[in-house]
């Protein structure tokens, strides 16, 4: 190899590494900059200016009550939802990649709409229904609105994790005297557990996070998306910064706990879906 | 345990056809036949987890078609093995007992013995991907047995395992199916495994039973040119019979030649009435090689391939009329004679050849051509 060539290489190994350096500071700046912000002592309204550093909102986070309010309303909300579309998005998902039905490429596409569907079609459509129904806007119609869109999320996440799960592990179970319950609750549960778990945690944080379809079906409700959103233009308080970053580092660690489990799964099981 | 005229159709297709026949207690009963022949749903349809179109499946005299695996007093052990990974080797094997309600210590005391047996008792606290193939293998006997089944049934259960251990495997399956005294049901399309291990062997083919017999009687008295194919190797000889009375046969070969054979070595039920088509079987065990025409009958071909294997020398020639036979001969006989090109003569003793009904549909040897092997597993 000539010295061109290497000098090349080493060259275009650089560009690669600073252009993908750059990618990732595009997407962890605005990031970092909510969390430095938390820990500002902004004059007057709006913690938009580095003033001093302070400790003072992490020692009262809860120093807006709309906020926490807020916040409230959108972990209740993003439990519950939660929960109904994990149930139904696993179940799914388990009875698309172990049977053979009538309409299973029908249910893969219908899936994947509520995933590639711009949210502002989504959002619109079930609040036009709602006012057609004269069903009044509230908790309930949110929920609704946030298992919509995670039943396709949870079911597209937990059927990629489960993709390739032996079944005749059940079959087994069964020959030795399992009923079918038993059979799924005792080896197939455990088994795409992780999977579900995965997607359930995504599909909590999408909830909290949702704004567009939110917003056509909340009616009065301010969800913390909403909240912020609504208050900004009157004030920006570093409180804010403050539960966002709890947001943030709640969800992290919950990812490199999940990070840990796999590892030691996969450590003790040889390789297994999920 | 018995099969009652029992058939199985997915749509228009019979995967099992009319399956009849009973396992007796404590026997080794192999179902053997190239993949797709049915075999599986056999042993599924035992298993419960398929239910027969028409006819019925019996255990212990009662009709069990329409009872669900988990209701049922067999065990299988899976190809794969089927172990749950998340669960221990001792937990594995006490999935059975538990779900049977049985008390703590007694479900200890079985898993114990049970290891003990399949020799794994310093296992128990392992988890199965710790373990080796063949201590996956017997991880899933264990699993199998201490429920303690009227009949175990295995699916190919050594198709994973390399050569070497499959035959360890194959010896202390059967210890263990003594032991324990239960039928063993055992599908294979490995017909020197089945032969090694079973003490009765149902050869199938396309969802048919073609023969039910001991090994030797497969192997010597086969019912069908299928099942004189499928197990071992045999050379096929076309030809008509010419004459045949109580005593004997006289079959002239489109070889070129004319056998005499043993009224006794024809295949129950052939047609052997002058004129029939049939064909003569010669394992090549049984041919003799000689330079020149031995007194009685005898073949002759040109040799095409001398292949020495130590124990033995494979020949392969040609007849006159095309067809390929192989013949085996002891590795310290002298072959110099035997050149590629050469002139052969293939004798054999009187009671030797074998007559079947009908034509195969390649004359001469059954294992020389690579695709009929392939087809054949």
């Amino acid at each position: 190899m000539s010295a061109a060539t290497s000098t090349r290489q080493r060259l275009g190994r650089r560009a690669v590494n600073t252009v993908a350096g750059l990618g990732l500071l595009y997407v962890f700046l605005p990031i970092i900059v909510i969390v430095v912000f938390s820990f500002n002592d902004p004059v007057g309204k709006f913690n938009i200016e580095w003033q001093g550093f302070t400790l003072k909102h992490w020692a009262d986070p809860f120093a807006e009550p709309e906020l926490t309010r807020a916040l409230w309303v959108s972990l209740r909300i993003a439990a519950v939802a939660t929960v109904c579309a994990t149930v139904l998005g696993s179940l799914i998902a388990v009875s698309l990649s172990r049977y053979d039905f009538r309409g299973r490429n029908g249910v893969n596409l219908f899936l994947v709409i509520p995933l590639t569907a711009p949210e502002i079609v989504l959002g619109s459509s079930l609040a036009t229904l709602f006012i057609d129904r004269g069903v009044d806007f509230g908790y309930t119609t949110v929920i609704i609105a946030h298992i919509g869109f995670q039943v396709s999320f949870v079911a597209v996440t937990v059927r990629a994790r489960i993709r390739g799960f032996d079944w005749t592990l059940e079959h087994a179970a069964m020959d030795l005297g399992a009923t079918p319950m038993r059979a799924f609750w005792s080896i197939t549960f455990p088994l795409i557990l992780p999977g579900i778990a995965a997607a359930a945690l995504l599909s909590f944080a999408l909830s909290i996070d949702d704004f567009i379809i939110t917003f056509f079906n909340a009616g009065s409700l301010l969800t913390f998306p909403l909240q912020i959103f609504g208050a900004s233009r009157v004030k920006i308080p570093p409180q804010i910064n403050v539960l966002a970053t709890m947001l943030l580092m709640v969800s992290v660690s919950l990812m490199a706990l999940g990070a840990a489990f796999g590892a030691r799964r996969r450590k003790r099981h040889g390789v297994v879906a999920g | 345990m018995r099969l009652d005229h029992a058939t199985k159709r997915y749509g228009d297709f019979t995967a099992v056809h009319e399956a009849n026949f009973g396992i007796t207690h404590g026997e080794f009963f192999s179902l053997l036949g190239p993949s797709g022949c049915g075999k599986t749903t056999i042993l599924k349809m035992i298993a419960g987890f398929e239910q027969p179109t028409t006819g019925r499946v019996l255990i212990g005299g009662d009709d069990v078609s329409a009872v669900p695996p988990h209701k049922r007093n067999v065990n299988t052990v899976f190809q794969q093995y089927a172990l749950f990974p998340h669960m221990s080797v001792a937990d594995n094997v006490a999935f059975g007992p538990r779900n049977h309600k049985i008390p703590e210590s007694e479900v200890a005391t079985r898993v114990a013995e049970m290891l003990s047996v399949v020799r794994l008792a310093d296992f128990a606290v392992r988890r199965p991907a710790q373990l080796s193939g063949g201590q996956q293998q017997r991880v899933a006997l264990a699993r199998a047995l201490v429920n303690y089944p009227s009949a175990l049934l295995l699916d190919e259960p050594l198709a994973a395992l390399d050569l070497k251990l499959r035959e360890a495997m194959q010896i202390e399956l059967k210890r263990i199916q003594r032991d324990v005294g239960i039928a063993f049901v055992f599908v294979t399309h490995d017909q020197g495994e089945a032969l090694t291990m079973s003490d009765r062997i149902a050869v199938m083919s396309q969802g048919r039973v073609e023969q039910i017999g001991s090994p030797t009687e497969i192997y010597r008295r086969p019912a069908t040119l299928f099942v004189a194919g499928f197990i071992g190797s045999a050379n096929l000889l076309p030809g008509t019979v010419a004459s045949s009375d109580a005593v004997e046969v006289r079959v002239s070969l489109a070889a070129g030649a004319t056998v005499t054979v043993p009224g006794s070595q024809v295949a129950a039920g052939a047609d052997v009435s002058a004129g029939a088509k049939v064909t003569v079987m010669v394992r090549p065990e049984q041919f003799v090689a000689s330079a020149s025409p031995s007194h009685g009958d005898s073949i002759k071909s040109s040799v095409t391939d001398v292949v020495f294997q130590g124990a033995s020398v494979r020949l392969v020639a040609r007849t006159g009329d095309g067809a390929e036979v192989a013949a085996v001969v002891a590795g310290d006989a002298d072959v110099s004679f035997l050149r590629p090109g050469a002139g052969v003569h293939f004798g054999w003793r009187a009671d030797a050849p074998y007559v079947l009904s009908g034509w195969p549909a390649v004359a001469g040897a059954t294992t020389t051509d690579v695709d009929r092997v392939e087809a054949a597993l």
